[in-house]
């Protein structure tokens, strides 16, 4: 359902086709757990290659949105047969934007516990996993919140420069 | 090391007590006062004759499309009450010039202009008809 009221910037730009909005958040639950499995593991070898999966799966999800990834997969093939139909579809770019924070933050992880800064791979993900969980268990999208503070700063730095 | 478990309830604990936070600020009504400096035409804002919503959304923000349904819903069905959604991107002065930090951002206008409700946060039916009622109780005022 699209709404057809007024000339809003969602139909200014033609939409791609609406996702299940209850993948995302099952996807999100099940990140969490592995983020929540890394933490305990700790600033361990093991916690370095659990997170650089973690972090693969948001590399897919950035690139095919989050119904590309192999918790949209497990959704769609699980889940979702168990489940009725959506109500309502949602865009699937804001899930894709929420792929990026989390592929941002998990990649910082990696590259640092690939630098032998092994300290670095639970911060990273306690990080991800308050995100994740928060948007498995209240839908809230902690990069989509961020976004518009990441908007302002940018040009205002720039016209601080100018003047 | 014991450390690890720790760390883990911490940060559910923190997780828990984020959601419940922000759940309760999704799109309360908060009466404000501002006077009506907006050149809301240049814009492309039509004020209503009863009131205006304006909408500050962004493309990666997923309730927006939610409060859109909800205020062009309201406004459908009362005289006098218009629906407008801008785009965060294309209006960045505005969105500084209003303080406006997150999206949805709804403003509740007057029929001058002038802002006399503010909501942050998915907004529902019954959230935008009682700002409906606090942009009258300022009129009648």
């Amino acid at each position: 359902m699209t709404h057809e009221h007024a000339t809003p910037p969602t139909s200014a730009r033609p939409a791609p086709p609406g996702i299940d909005p209850r993948g995302p958040r099952v996807g999100a639950g099940l990140t969490a757990v592995l983020l929540a499995v890394v933490v305990l593991l700790g600033a361990t070898t093991a916690g370095l290659v659990l997170l650089a999966v973690v972090s693969a799966g948001f590399l897919l999800g950035a690139v095919r949105g989050a119904q590309g990834t192999v918790q949209g997969w497990l959704f769609r093939a699980l889940v979702r047969p168990r489940l009725g139909p959506a109500a309502d579809l949602e865009d699937p770019r804001p899930p894709r934007f929420a792929q990026v924070v989390g592929l941002v933050v998990t990649g910082v992880g990696v590259a640092l516990g690939l630098a032998g800064v092994l300290v670095a791979v639970p911060w990273a993900a306690g990080i991800a996993f308050v995100a994740a969980a928060l948007n498995a268990v209240v839908g809230l999208c902690l990069g989509c919140e961020l976004y518009l503070l990441g908007l302002r700063l940018r040009p205002a730095s720039g016209a601080a420069r100018a003047r | 090391m014991a450390a690890q478990p720790a760390v883990l309830a911490a940060l559910v604990l923190l997780t828990a007590v984020l959601g419940l936070v922000w759940r309760s600020r999704q799109g309360r009504v908060r009466t404000v006062r501002r006077n009506g400096d907006v050149d809301w035409a240049a814009h492309g804002v039509t004020l209503g004759e009863r009131a205006t919503f304006v909408q500050l959304s962004a493309r990666v923000c997923a309730p927006c499309r939610a409060t859109a349904r909800a205020l062009a819903d309201v406004a459908g069905g009362a005289d006098g009450v218009v629906h407008h959604e801008l785009d965060v991107e294309e209006h960045l002065g505005l969105t500084r010039e209003l303080a406006v930090l997150t999206t949805p951002t709804v403003l509740v206008l007057d029929p001058a202009g002038a802002e006399s409700a503010r909501s942050s946060g998915a907004m529902t039916v019954a959230q935008a008809r009682r700002a409906l009622d606090a942009v009258d109780a300022v009129a009648r005022a």
